[in-house]
């Protein structure tokens, strides 16, 4: 900064227009946010509230011309037994992802809040955000080659002799299928490992945050570690896990990817979403297959809030 | 507390063996483009090859995708930088009304699903009879970019202190001066890092893209279709390599960039 002169400048358009933010910081912030605010608010908010308008008209179902009148018509065929079912599916896919990432995450995010230190804290921080940023279809890709059926998962189970433990997974009804990568078993790992970041995150966050005075007044009053961990640190954990647990249930809500590449070709609301605006053409019907996941998360919001979720976040 | 300071073996093992979930499936991507197996993802390859490389190199349906891919995330970079730098200027410091309002605005297309994002701004697109091009794309990338930039840069600002300004005016420079001579150097790693994680954000993004590319490919449309239907697989893991070195090597540098800060990059995805 040795290039700053001490003297005062020329007056000049940049130094009446200092002297007037000096005067008014609010126009400043003013003239500052406007282009922002601008993009979202026409862009994105424009957007969301085109979703919602598309999801009230409805399409002839003879010319397939998208009738641009309000209705309710189109809500009423979320309800018909076959997209009621591609819902259900859904919402029960991320909740059982939800609760896995949940258990699976803990012990990372609970090493990495209290035992790592140094060196170790930098190589969890990036070990974790790393597989968060990288490639999400590269990740995809990886496990559709883990769980072909020619692939490394039947490779070691063989090799090990368990070969059978496999079979006997894959021919479970309801959740079983040919191969790992054509059943539900699939899309539920590869959506566990492709969000279980995203849960570890939150959780590390609200676990550092445990006072270590409380956890040797637990010990001092006779509890054992597991007694600790079951009635002190997970309880002041929680907001950090449902925190965590709002991106798992959220992105898994809304994902149509996995689903398409690994799985029984089963629909999630993504996929509907996808194949109704894609080759169906049917713009009204994918709108509100699109509202429902915007309902049902502002509904989880609403829980998350009561229970003090946010200020983990 | 003597039993505190070192964990139990048993959650040792658990978080290193998470860890490692988290990284070795990614190594599958790096041996299966040297297989010799190009109908199946056999364990173990048959053999080993480095002909693939150059199959990709000479693949023509590759190349324009991967031109698109680097345009889209340009633009989309250049334009979320501008808006998340000057948002993160307004809000740094300022206190108004609305502001918590403006805040959730900034991150909801990022906390929304990408199809929603996707299914909203092909809505409007329909609505408004905009046909798709490349700033459709844009457009769609831009918006959920500008979070990222954003993050880092408001984290910075905070840390930047105000009588520095306040220095800056009493020694007699106007508003251009201080911003050219205080804030940006001080501010300019943060919106670097910014800047490359947007980036590659943008160029990995193929969720929102599908919905706002209409007939055009990028780098990461063209990997899904064969991923749908898969010919020469090795070729896909050689592209995949790629991707997956544009959207590494950001992080990484972005992660040195801002270490050091109670807020380190991406810290808000």
């Amino acid at each position: 900064m040795s290039d700053l002169h001490a003297s005062l400048p020329a007056r000049g358009l940049w130094d009446r227009l200092t002297a007037l933010f000096w005067r008014r910081p609010g126009l400043l912030v003013g003239v500052l946010i406007a282009a922002p605010l601008l993009w979202l608010g026409v862009v994105y908010v424009g957007s969301l509230i085109a979703l919602l308008v598309q999801s009230f008209y409805s399409i002839d179902e003879f010319s397939g011309v998208v009738q641009r009148e309000f209705t309710l018509k189109t809500y009423a065929e979320l309800l018909r037994p076959a997209n009621a079912d591609i819902i259900l599916r859904t919402v029960t896919m991320a909740a059982a992802v939800t609760v896995a990432s949940a258990i699976l995450a803990f012990p990372i995010a609970y090493y990495a809040a209290r035992f790592a230190k140094g060196r170790w804290k930098a190589a969890f921080y990036l070990g974790i955000m790393l597989p968060l940023w990288s490639s999400y279809l590269v990740k995809v890709y990886a496990w559709k080659m883990i769980l072909s059926k020619e692939g490394i998962i039947s490779w070691a189970a063989n090799g090990i002799g368990a070969g059978a433990v496999l079979d006997a997974l894959l021919a479970l009804p309801g959740i079983g299928g040919n191969s790992l990568s054509t059943s539900y078993i699939g899309t539920f790992l590869v959506f566990v490992y492709v969000w279980l970041p995203y849960m570890i995150l939150p959780m590390q966050a609200s676990l550092e945050r445990v006072p270590q005075s409380m956890l040797e007044a637990s010990a001092d009053l006779g509890a054992g570690g597991l007694r600790t961990l079951w009635s002190v640190i997970l309880p002041l954990a929680l907001p950090g896990v449902i925190a965590g647990s709002i991106f798992t249930f959220s992105l898994t809500l809304g994902d149509y990817i996995i689903p398409q590449i690994i799985g029984n070709s089963a629909n999630f609301i993504g996929m509907a979403v996808y194949q109704l605006q894609g080759t169906a053409g049917n713009i009204p019907l994918a709108a509100a297959f699109a509202v429902v996941p915007i309902v049902i998360m502002l509904v989880y919001l609403g829980i998350a809030r009561k229970l003090g979720a946010f200020d983990a976040l | 507390m003597p039993s505190e300071t070192r964990a139990p073996w048993i959650l040792k093992l658990l978080a290193m063996g998470g860890l490692l979930f988290l990284h070795l499936p990614i190594l599958l991507i790096f041996l299966y483009a040297f297989t010799t197996e190009d109908r199946s993802y056999q364990f173990p390859p048959p053999g080993l090859t480095v002909k693939w490389f150059a199959v990709a190199w000479n693949r023509p349906d590759i190349w324009p995708p991967l031109w698109l891919s680097l345009k889209v995330a340009f633009l989309a970079t250049a334009l979320a930088v501008v808006l998340g730098t000057l948002a993160a200027a307004a809000m740094a410091r300022a206190r108004f009304f609305g502001r918590d309002a403006i805040s959730l605005l900034v991150v909801l297309p990022i906390a929304l699903p990408g199809i929603i994002t996707g299914m909203s701004l092909r809505s409007a697109f329909a609505i408004m009879d905009v046909p798709f091009s490349t700033w459709t794309i844009v457009l769609g990338h831009a918006t959920f970019c500008i979070v990222i930039v954003y993050n880092n840069a408001v984290a910075r600002l905070r840390r930047l202190s105000g009588p520095l300004l306040e220095a800056s005016a009493d020694l007699g420079a106007n508003g251009l001066q201080t911003f050219r001579h205080v804030i940006l150097p001080n501010l300019g790693s943060a919106l670097l890092a910014g800047g490359m994680l947007a980036f590659a954000l943008s160029f990995d993004e193929v969720i929102v893209t599908t919905f706002t590319a209409g007939q055009q490919a990028t780098l990461p449309i063209w990997m899904l279709e064969e991923l749908v239907r898969p010919r020469q697989r090795p070729v896909t893991n050689v592209v995949a390599m790629v991707v997956f070195g544009a959207t590494f090597l950001p992080i990484l540098a972005a992660y040195y960039l801002t270490r050091g800060g109670e807020e380190t990059a991406g810290g808000g995805k």
